[in-house]
Formats: structure tokens, sequence, C-alpha cells
């Protein structure tokens, strides 16, 4: 069995009992982009040197001696987003193209204990908006099930690098669905955690209330495992929970799922939905219910404007956070602009792509005077409907579940010229960022086009112990095998 | 032209996000946000008279760190991004 | 429309201030803010620093580098406590942090963590006692906020419309702060300042700050209006920046009070406008006005999450708060029998009353007598030196050791004066100096009466006169006697021994 084929838990287990090293781990993974990301543009840094230096010190800890945790020697990427010391983070955008953090995100220093391998920083739609990675400074990523399609976004390159066995895994971020959405179109599994499990310390911004790190995996375990690394308290991060997890509540692996209370709420199965994915979907529901679950249709009323919802809040939030991209103390600057007025005009202009300027008009025309109530306030209130149809919902069922994407991938450009069929994609994700609430995809079938399709599973605020629970009973169940021939 | 928004507010909004636009660029990105913004502007339709807005998702209240010093970071270190530097602090250009 | 106010910037200061037009009333509000003298930083565990390298005390947080996020600095939050309820506030027990959103190179993440709706504090007041009334200001609001970074301007004036560059140092950025805004309800420049007095002497009490107003860590804008008295019309108001010191305060006051009521006199209007004092024309003068209204897009801050104020911490912080002027006043009173005068003398400067208490840990038979002194010469000598009584050279417990000096008869008051002056010049003990410079006064009867009887020997005539009933010669005698001994003879006690050889 090639290395680049095999799991975190798999390779784990080699590298425990000392039959394999790190460095030929690596060895094979750098191989395998060498070859494979020419197609598939996955990542934006990728120093392979480094990489082998890297393993060979990890090598010596462990023959030294050192501790061999879950994801010691494991080659992961991480989303460019997130910061590592004296590593460029450039969020796809030419205005961080050149910028160096100067610190750790709290997720890179809870896997620096781990002593994981650092593979590459992962392509992205520029600061995480989009649902395509068609939104990158660096690029578009591909789809390694057929190159013509978007591997969908905005954790495009978490997400295919993992599907191409460029990577074992990845953490991307997810904030109306970027983890889960590209984890669908791509075949792999994408988990966004409850809001406040993974400190967002490190993470650039981009709609605050709304984003979470999560992990990509080819498995739920080795989601699962990755999960337990990088979250928990944080005094970093205010938004930071302290409270019990899946082990707190019993998670075990392997449970059977017999009498979990399952909802489907209707207004998932949106009237966007293509039929093959609607179908596969109700397949994936009856293997719950023939194994001892309870699933009953439910409704979730004000899912309905979810995505307006969205669509104001998100960008509102981004067009304050991004207001510090502004040629001063980092990144790029227009240096032929005369003043400083203009400095910060042109810089800001040429540094942020069409989308990216387009979510700062939009959010500052909803925080501005005249319109904050009938936007921003609004919106949040209707927020606050939404979380309370889940909170409904979920003191009937322990998850509910759906489609993750009413499509499978789509082709480059086909939604560029149409931004609300582009933000459409996101519309069955994006109602679990507004509630705050945990939510997995994993594969559950294959379309005619031998294109993947995503089977999403939600639970209440910090209940990821039933997701992980369906998850892993239901992967189990379907026994994916397919792979993408890149 | 657009429903909700003219050539005026994005003007008036680029000014406010320091967003630099071509005569062009403003045609065509009002006809965007117009689109965007009618969409989302359905939420109107819902009564929300007696909701509370929801900023957080979280219950969580009293988050506070004690006045205790953690190690600022290296000098070369805050300004090694600086586009421009001098006099060991961040160039600006001329404030207008 | 041409800026019609701006014939008036010009004004002789003589004509602007002083001529209070009797007929007008005048209305000031004044918005402080003041740098907390916390370790860290509002929102990062950054030191606060003072004169230190530039960007020497900064991190990805005070820098707003991406991905960094606010935790905000429990003491700050107690500090914010602690003045709102000395300055008799209601403490909100819900409080939350906005997002106030505009560019500018001082900010780093061109947006200020503030305070909007619901700040920390509001509703409260401030006595301010004017000699022969007392006024009352309403405090509309205390809030939090983070303060911004430095901006040095290029070229020889360091004026930025003259500078062709900056320079941005972020040692400052995050410094906490808090602003304190008071109702429309001060009527005079000079009331304006004696509220500034008082503010900065509460909160020197608190120990919240060190009110600096040089260092910039005390500052103040005031709006400032008048209209016609009896008139429930407002006047137009202006906003006056850079008030750094009191003697700014009401000199740029008393400027704009002249210079709004000729604007009215002469038929003109006055314009809402932000206007700067300047000291060296001693006038007020407008900012370029930006044409666009400022839109500063609040919001709560999704970063930050709310605080929760309940009974027992507003209790805990209560019993920190340290008595205040106007209570240790009351004690001075009550407990050193001090007069009224002398105690809100004393109690309404912090520093003072703190050398006040020293003082009298080491002798406290005599606080009147501390207390002459410390209204009295050494005042004086203060101000003559423009310095505080903290950079003097006298330590308390000399100041004490003089007074007591003087009630144990060991030296007289004249005596004192000039060991008095020793002392501030070197910062000497006072049992030093006159050990030293012999000037302990002589109070042993046996070598005064030799003195004593020579100088009777020496001056029949005036003798003469006392035994023939002119009791006014005694005191030639007893001067004769001073003369002699260089004042060091207790006088008193020459007056006895004199009366009691010549009867």
């Amino acid at each position: 069995m090639k290395l680049i084929s095999m799991k975190a838990h798999e390779l784990h287990e080699l590298i425990k009992k000392k039959e394999i090293k790190a460095e030929e781990i690596a060895k094979e993974h750098i191989e395998r982009i060498n070859e494979a990301d020419k197609k598939i543009n996955a990542f934006i840094t990728f120093k392979p040197e480094e990489i082998i230096e890297n393993a060979k010190k990890i090598d010596k800890y462990i023959a030294d001696g050192g501790e061999v945790k879950n994801f010691t020697g494991i080659p992961i990427a991480i989303k460019d987003n997130i910061c590592i010391k004296d590593v460029n983070t450039t969020c796809a955008s030419k205005i961080l193209a050149d910028y160096s953090s100067v610190y750790d995100a709290t997720v890179i220093n809870k896997l620096n204990k781990h002593n994981y391998l650092l593979l590459g920083k992962a392509n992205m739609d520029e600061f995480a908006m989009g649902s395509s990675n068609e939104n990158s400074a660096f690029g578009p990523v591909k789809n390694p099930w057929d190159l013509e399609r978007v591997p969908g976004g905005s954790s495009g390159g978490p997400a295919a690098s993992v599907a191409s066995f460029e990577a074992v895994c990845s953490l991307g971020s997810d904030t109306g669905g970027s983890i889960r959405m590209p984890a669908s179109l791509c075949g792999v599994v994408g988990f966004k955690p409850t809001y406040g499990r993974v400190s967002r310390y490190g993470l650039v911004a981009f709609a605050s209330s709304l984003d979470q790190i999560g992990p990509f995996g080819r498995d739920v375990t080795d989601c699962i495992n990755l999960y337990d690394v990088i979250s928990g308290h944080d005094e970093f991060d205010s938004t930071s929970l302290d409270m019990k997890d899946i082990k707190d509540y019993g998670y075990k692996h392997g449970q059977d799922i017999k009498g979990m209370k399952v909802g489907v709420p209707k207004e998932l199965m949106v009237k966007e939905i293509d039929s093959e994915v609607k179908a596969s979907i109700l397949d994936t529901i009856k293997i719950l219910e023939k194994n001892g679950a309870d699933v009953e249709e439910t409704t979730l009323p004000s899912i309905e404007y979810a995505l307006s919802v969205y669509y104001i809040i998100a960008p509102s939030e981004a067009s304050s956070n991004l207001s510090r991209f502004d040629g001063v103390r980092y990144g790029y600057r227009d240096k032929d602009a005369q003043g400083l007025r203009e400095m910060y005009r042109k810089t800001r202009a040429a540094g942020f792509g069409p989308e990216v300027k387009r979510r700062i008009m939009i959010g500052t025309y909803c925080l501005s005077s005249g319109y904050y109530d009938a936007y921003y306030e609004k919106a949040q209130k209707i927020r606050t409907l939404i979380i309370d149809d889940f909170k409904k919902a979920f003191s009937k069922y322990d998850i509910l579940v759906g489609p993750t994407s009413p499509t499978t991938a789509f082709k480059l450009g086909e939604r560029m010229d149409d931004l609300l069929l582009m933000y459409l994609s996101d519309i069955c994700t994006i109602p679990v960022n507004l509630a705050g609430i945990p939510a997995i995809s994993i594969p559950c079938g294959l379309s005619s086009g031998k294109l993947p399709i995503g089977f999403q599973i939600m639970a209440d605020t910090l209940r990821e112990d039933n997701i992980f629970k369906a998850a892993h009973f239901l992967e189990s169940e379907i026994n994916w095998k397919i792979t993408p021939k890149i | 032209m657009g429903k909700r928004i003219n050539k005026e507010d994005v003007a008036h909004i680029a000014n406010l996000s320091e967003i630099e636009y071509s005569e062009d660029e403003i045609d065509e990105i009002t006809v965007q946000l117009d689109k965007i913004i009618d969409h989302v502007a359905k939420i109107s339709e819902v009564d929300t008279s007696k909701v509370s807005p929801t900023s957080h998702v979280l219950n969580i209240s009293n988050v506070l760190r004690e006045d205790n010093p953690r190690q600022s970071i290296e000098h070369k270190e805050a300004l090694k991004n600086a586009p421009e530097s001098s006099d060991d602090g961040f160039k600006i250009p001329k404030i207008d | 429309m041409e800026d019609n106010t701006e014939n008036l910037d010009n004004l002789s200061n003589a004509e602007s201030a002083g001529k209070a037009d009797e007929r007008f009333e005048t209305i000031i509000g004044l918005e402080t803010h003041v740098e907390l003298s916390t370790k860290t930083k509002m929102f990062c565990g950054c030191r606060l620093s003072f004169g230190e390298k530039p960007n020497s005390n900064t991190c990805p947080v005070c820098l707003g580098h991406p991905g960094s996020l606010p935790v905000v600095n429990k003491k700050a939050v107690e500090y914010a406590m602690k003045i709102a309820l000395a300055l008799n506030c209601r403490i909100n027990e819900y409080t939350i942090f906005h997002r106030k959103n505009y560019f500018y190179p001082d900010m780093t993440k061109n947006y200020q963590i503030s305070q909007f709706d619901i700040p920390i504090g509001v509703g409260g007041f401030v006595d301010v006692n004017m000699g022969d009334y007392v006024r009352r200001v309403g405090i509309t609001r205390v809030h939090m906020e983070e303060d911004a970074g430095k901006l040095v301007h290029s070229g020889t004036t360091g004026r930025i419309s003259e500078a062709d560059y900056s320079i941005g140092d972020f040692n400052r950025a995050g410094t906490p702060l808090i602003e304190i805004v008071t109702e429309p309800e001060i009527k005079s420049p000079l009331e304006a300042k004696q509220y500034m007095i008082t503010l900065r002497n509460i909160l020197l009490y608190l120990d919240v700050s060190d009110c600096s107003m040089e260092e910039g860590s005390l500052r103040c804008d005031a709006n400032i209006s008048v209209k016609l008295k009896g008139s429930d019309k407002l006047g137009t108001r202006a906003e006056i920046k850079n008030l750094n010191s009191f003697k700014f305060i009401q000199k740029a006051l008393e400027y704009e009070v002249g210079r709004q009521i000729s604007l009215i006199n002469s038929g003109k209007k006055v314009i809402q406008q932000t206007r700067h004092y300047d000291d060296k024309t001693q006038s007020t003068k407008a900012l370029r006005s930006k044409e666009e209204a400022h839109d500063y897009r609040y919001f709560p801050d999704p970063d930050l999450v709310p605080i929760n104020i309940n009974e027992s911490w507003i209790k805990e912080v209560r019993d920190s708060i340290p008595e205040l002027p106007n209570q240790k006043e009351q004690r001075y009173n009550d407990k050193f029998g001090l007069s009224d005068y002398d105690s809100s003398l004393l109690a309404s400067d912090f520093e003072i009353s703190c050398y006040f208490e020293k003082a009298l840990a080491s002798y406290d038979s005599n606080a009147k007598g501390i207390c002459n002194w410390l209204m009295g010469d050494f005042s004086a000598f203060l101000n003559k030196d423009q310095i505080s009584i903290n950079e003097s050279k006298i330590k308390p417990e000399h100041l004490a050791g003089l007074v007591k000096l003087i009630d144990d008869g060991k030296i007289s008051s004249k005596i004192a004066k000039s060991v008095f002056e020793e002392m501030y010049l070197k910062g000497t003990d006072p049992n030093e100096i006159i050990k030293e410079k012999g000037l302990e006064q002589i109070s042993d009867e046996h070598e005064l009466e030799s003195i004593i009887k020579e100088v009777i020997n020496n001056n029949p005539d005036a003798v003469n006169q006392y035994k023939s009933g002119k009791v006014k010669a005694i005191g030639f005698l007893v001067g004769q006697v001073m003369q002699k001994t260089k004042g060091k003879a207790n006088p008193t006690l020459v007056n006895e021994i004199i009366i009691k050889k010549l009867s």
C-alpha cells in the first residue's frame, strides 16, 4: 500500500511502531504534490526542502524517545488564512501576497505540540469569500474528480489536497459552508465544530461571529482526531468555549445508532436540489432508518431567510475586519499614490479582488447610517429566529440531516457571472453557521457523472458526539472506496 | 437605474470603504449591489417586533484577562512587514 | 458659502475674553479622556510605556495584525467602575463593546473598540466647589475604549499640514482609555477649569491614572455655545479640541465665548464646527472641515463578549475606593479641628493632602501648624518655582519636625523661617540645621540672666521709663536681648525674666 493513500491514523500506527519514518512519508507526499499540483493548484506556499528538513527533525525526536502522538510526523496542509510564524499568510490575496506572519495561530501551537509536519499553505477563495475557489489571486483550484470543475470553496485547496492524496489531512475554515461544501464536492470528510470550540486566534477574520476552523480528512476518524487536537479553550480568543466535549458526553468509536432521533428539515431539500443528489441523500437516510434510528421530517421555517441574513451579517463584519488592510503596517501598498487617502484607495482597489471589494461594499452599506436598522439589526433579529428554530428541532432530535450542497461540482466559470446563483451554492450550509452549531459533510454517493455527493449531519450546540456517532456509523455502512483518478 | 442603490450611494460607500473605482466600475458595481441588496431586502417581510437581535451565538460573558504583562514582539518583527519604515516607525504618506 | 466666523478668528484676546456680555449665558459640556495606569493595554498584554523606542511595546493585537483578537483587561474594567462610582454613576449591569469604524493611520485596525449605547456607567454628577457656590455638573456617561497610536509629522514645525510624511508609533495604541462626558451644565470657562481640577483630583485619589496633562494622559474636548439669557433656544455649539492644560481650558473657552457673542452681536451666525486652540495666538481656529459627515458604522464587536456586572462585584470595587476629597475634607474638619477653609484647601489637592498625612504620621499634635506651613510659606515657594510638592526636597517628616521644634520652644518662628528656607534648598533635617548652625533657642535661664543683667545695666533710661509706668519700654529691652543673642533667645522667657528682675 502506498503511503499517500493511507489515513493519518493508519500512518500513525506505522510511525509508532517505527516501521516508517516521517521523512519517507514526507517524500512520498512531496512527490505526489510535484506531480499532481500542477493540475490541482491546491498549494500557495510549498517548500519541499523545509518539509524534508522538518521531517528529519521529527524522526530524530522520535528516535530520541519523543512521544508519538496522533499527528506526530503526519503531513498536513493548512488553509492560507491561518497564521504560522515566519511563513507567508496570503489569504489568496494580492494585498497579503508577501505578508509573513509574526506569530502562530493557536491551532498551529496545538499541532506543534504534536510535532505535526507542515506540508504547505493551501489555496482558497480570497479572504475565504467564495464558493468555488475561483476568487484566488493565485489562480483557481481544480477539482481532482474533474479538472474542469471547481472544488468548491472557500477551502478549495484544503479539500482538493486531501482528495488528491497530496495531503493526509488539512485545516480549513468555515464561515458559511467553506469546509463542508468543498468536502462535499471533493468527496472527503469535512467538519465544522460548534462556534467557540476551536480558537480563532490566528485565523484571519472574515466574519468573526461565523468563522470556525475545522479539519478535512479522508475518513471520519481522522477528522475526529484532528478536531480533538485543535479544539479546546484558548485565553487569546474571548469567544473560545471552556465546556464539556465529546469524551465528556461519553463518545466512543463504533457505537450503534439504534434509537437515535433524526430529523430531516424539509427546507434543506431546496428546490434547486439536483435530482441525483436528492436520491443519494434519501438513500443515505434509509440506511439510518434501517439500522434503528427514528427518522422523521421536520421543519426550520426561518431558514428561508438564512441566505439573506448571511449576506448581510457576513459582509458587514467583513467590511470592518478588512479595514486593517490599508498599506500602512503590512501588506501591499500602491507606491505611486500621492498622499494618504489616495494610497488607501489605490492600495485597496488593486490589492483586493472583485468579490472581496463587493462584499466590503455590501457590508459598509448595511452598517451605514440610515440602513443599519433595516439591514444589519434586522438580520440579527432573524438570526435569533433561526437559532430558535434549531433549538426547537434539537429538543426533539439528536441530529438533523440533509444535503451539504444542492449540486455536485460545477464547471469553472459557470457561476462567476451570476452572483446570486453562486451565493445559492451555500444555501444548505449557511444556517449552521448562523446558529453556531456543529456539522459534518461525509461522502455518500457518486453521481452518474462520477462526481461525489456529500451528506450533511448537524447537531445541537456542543453535541459533536452525536455527529461523530452517526457519521462514523454511516461511513462504515457506505464503505466509500472510490477515489479520483488524477 | 437600480431599485435600491444608485451611483451616488455607491460612490458614498466606496468613499467610506476607501476603495477607488473608475466610472465604469461604479456603473458595474451599482448594478451588482442593487441586485444583491434587493435580494437580501426580502428580510423586511419578517415580523421581528418581538425579537431581540443576536450578535453572538455564545451564551458566555465576562471573558477577562488579568493585568499581567506578556512579552511584546521584537521591534524588527513589528516592522518586518512594513511597506515603508523610517525612524523606528511606519512611514505614512502625507496625511491629507 | 464662506465661513464668516473666520473673520473673527483673529479677535484680540482682550476683545474676546474678559468682556463677557451680561445678556448672554454660556453652556459648556466637556468630554474628558483619561489614560488608565494599568500595567498592560486594554486588549493585549503589552506593557504601557512612555518615552520608549517607537514600536517596541507592540504585538499582533495592538498592531492590528490579521488573525489577532482582543481580550479585555479586567483591571481596566475595574478602574472604569471605580471612576464611574466615584462620579456617582449607575453601573450598567450589562455592558458591551462596539466597533467605531473610520480610517486614520494612528489606528491599527481602522476601527476603534469603544462603547456605544451601553457604556459601563451612566447618570452621575460631580460637585464643583466654586468658593462661594457649588456647581453640580451631571455626568452623562463613563465609557471604556482604546487609545490610538502616535503620529510624528516630518518637518521642522511638526505640523501635519506642513509634513511630507508621518511616522507611526504604536506603543500607545491600545492603552486603556476612559471617556467621561458631562451634561451641558457648565456655565462658565472658570467652572470648566474648576471641573477639570476637581475631576483630576478625584482621579488622582482613585489612583487610576497619572493624570499628566503634558503627557496627554488627561485630555479634554469642550462643546460650547452661548444663548441669550432666559431664551429656550440653544445656541449653535462649537467643539474645541486640544485643551491640554487647565490654563488653556479657561483661556480657550473665554476666547470662544467672546468670539461667539461678537458674531451674534454683529448679526452673524455661529457655525457648528470643530475648532482647535492655539496657545501662541491664544485663539481658536476652525479645523478644515471635512465635507463628509462622519459615519462610524457602530456595531457590536463580534470578537468580544458582554460583561455582566453584578452587585457583589460592584460592592467589591466600591469598597476599594479610597476616601474621596469631600470625605477627606470632612475628616480634617472633625478629627483635626481644621477650619472649613483649611480642610477644603488641603483636600482639594491630592498630593498636598497625602503630604499632609505623611507629616501627621510622624507628628500628630499640631495639624493646624503643619497645615499653616503647607498653605503658607511652602505653597509660596512651590509656586515661585512652579513645581509640585512631590518634586520638592522637603520630606514630610522633616516639615513635621520643624513644627515640633517650634512647639517645643526649641526655635522661634522667626528662626523657623530661615530653617525652612534651608530645608527647601537642601532637603536637610531641621534638627541638623539648627545643630549645625547653632540656631537652637536659648531657653536656659542662667545663660539668659547674665545677658539680661548686662542689658539692664546698659539701658538705664528704658529701665526708668518702665519703672515709671511705661510698660511698653520692656519691648525695647527684650529687643536688645534678642539682638545680643542673634534672635536665639526665647522671647517669652526673656520677657518673664526682665519683669521679675525689674519688679
